[in-house]
């Protein structure tokens, strides 16, 4: 009895401490982030190795689930929109939903279930391995050799691997929407060009911009701060990837309301 | 020198090192045996402030490193090679990019002229012809032998060694003790070295130090170690579970 009326006071006095602690932490880790990434050396070859592996090669999962995600939504709002005789604007109601929210949100959801997951695998292993105290010994900056590429790399690759979701998306739901249902040609695109401002679609990338950086600096700081060996990788990966998921649906939230609430 | 004084670690609730003295002499080669578990590898952290101690001082030459931040301990690892328990190679590198990285990172050497360094280290630590191994190639006496090359590679005043032995066969481990004597005459450096194995320790040591629940409790030369009469020290160079000593399960 008395035990459930604590439980409340328990629960600030034990949870919240460690949540601050590591939030404390994670803003020390951006803040590290930001010192070592503005100073030199700048490495150009890790960044560009980084660049194909969390772009290049996430290419092909991009190319199949933007154009999947595009004729899905052509064929369900198409059907609706033929109720009361609106499917011309088919196209432009989904080249902003991808180009605000799908584009952006999928393709940060893919790549860092794909290249953040490595992310955290490799520096987690390079911790508990002692790679990294070897990096400290050698007089590298495990910060700026490992986690600064990574990052950088991110912030560029999101918005790129978005841009091209949204471009997928779209002639998949031309080739539903037109092909398939049947929907007027030219209407279908003269409306996407009445309707859609390049605004939609540069706020995406905005967004993804955001996730790149987001997704990829909580990956690393699950890899950096792994413990308790091997067992600690497979916990710090899984870790990274579900709070870089969370983040990343509760950030769009945020950067919705601050791109939008002026429109 | 090297002077460790009044040194305290905890993890958490843990006490790993309370109130520990040691003494390494230049150009002398000190081994640090002890149970494992006792803590010798944070031990050797604390020398190039890889671990920052609760308490007490490291002083590297008169220098309390304990106190520098960046770029003053980034002068001071400059003076020391570091062969890790398990060699920590890099794994996404092969052989020769591992022992040329300290080359790459910290000189402007030219490309022959760091073919030509990683060369000669690998031929001193008896491996010639792996530059092109893959890290997961490599037996655990390889790893070793790479691990020093690339601690060494830049010629430091003093090399610390974690456990370059253990887990080897006698033969390897009779070798690389061998090389670690070597390097030491060759390169004319300080030692400090992390050891289970009594006889080869007994062969390269100027000075043992037996670390013992958190502090060191004997140092000396090996006829000091023979002659001493302390159950822990006894039962310690006779290897048995019989005695003082509590088995740290
Ligand atoms: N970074 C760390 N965090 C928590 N505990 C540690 C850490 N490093 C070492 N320890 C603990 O300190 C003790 C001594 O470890 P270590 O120095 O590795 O022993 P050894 O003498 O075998 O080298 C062990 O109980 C180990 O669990
Ligand atoms: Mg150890």
């Amino acid at each position: 009895m008395k035990k459930t009326l604590l439980f409340p006071a328990y629960y600030l006095g034990t949870i919240l401490p460690r949540l601050f602690h590591a939030l404390g932490e994670v803003f020390i880790f951006i803040g590290d982030i930001i010192r070592y990434g503005i100073k030199p050396p700048f490495r150009f070859k890790l960044i560009l190795e980084q660049m194909e592996f969390i772009g290049v090669n996430s290419l092909f999962i991009i190319l199949l689930s933007g154009a999947f995600t595009g004729m899905v939504f052509v064929f369900q709002t198409g059907q609706a929109f033929f109720k009361f005789n609106a499917e011309t604007i088919t196209g432009s109601v989904v080249a902003i939903a991808l180009g605000r929210e799908l584009a952006p949100v999928l393709t940060a959801l893919m790549i860092t279930g794909r290249a953040g997951s490595a992310m955290a695998a490799q520096i987690g292993t390079m911790r508990v391995t002692q790679q990294i105290d070897a990096l400290v010994a050698l007089r590298v900056e495990p910060i700026n050799y490992l986690v600064v590429p990574r990052v950088i790399a991110s912030i560029c690759m999101f918005p790129l691997m978005t841009g091209i979701f949204d471009m997928v998306g779209m002639l998949g739901g031309y080739f539903v929407g037109v092909g398939l249902l049947d929907i007027n040609k030219g209407a279908f695109i003269t409306n996407i060009e009445w309707y859609v401002r390049p605004d939609d679609i540069m706020s995406g990338l905005i967004k993804a911009f955001f996730f790149g950086f987001i997704a990829s600096a909580i990956c690393c700081y699950k890899g950096y701060f792994t413990t308790n060996g091997t067992r600690g990788v497979g916990l710090a990966t899984t870790q990274a990837v579900v709070i870089s998921f969370v983040s990343i649906l509760i950030s769009d939230y945020f950067l919705t309301v601050l791109l939008y609430n002026h429109a | 020198m090297l002077e460790i004084k009044n040194l305290s670690k905890s993890f958490g609730k843990q006490k790993v090192l309370d109130g520990l003295n040691l003494i390494c002499k230049k150009h002398e080669t000190t081994v640090i045996i002890g149970r494992s578990g006792e803590g010798k590898s944070v031990l050797l952290k604390h020398f190039i402030g890889l671990l920052r101690p609760d308490s007490g001082s490291v002083l590297v030459e008169g220098t309390d490193i304990t106190k520098l931040h960046d770029k003053g301990l980034k002068k001071i690892r400059a003076r020391f090679g570091y062969l890790f328990q398990d060699s920590a190679l890099f794994d996404f590198f092969n052989v020769y990019e591992n022992v040329s990285f300290p080359l790459r990172e910290h000189t402007s050497l030219t490309e022959p002229q760091i073919r030509e360094i990683v060369k000669t280290k690998l031929e001193l630590v008896g491996l010639p012809n792996v530059e092109n191994k893959k890290v997961h190639e490599l037996s655990g006496g390889m790893r070793k032998r790479v691990g020093l090359a690339r601690a060494i590679v830049l010629d430091p005043e003093i090399i610390l060694y974690d456990e370059p032995t253990t887990g080897l066969d006698p033969v390897m481990t009779d070798a690389i003790g061998e090389l670690i004597q070597k390097t030491q005459k060759e390169l004319n450096i300080t030692t400090i070295l992390i050891s289970h194995d009594i006889s080869s320790t007994f062969k390269i040591a100027d000075k043992i130090a037996l670390l013992y629940e958190g502090k060191i409790i004997l140092e000396g030369n090996k006829e000091e170690f023979t002659a001493n009469t302390n159950p822990i020290v006894r039962q310690f160079l006779e290897g048995t579970c019989h005695g003082p000593m509590r088995m740290a399960l």
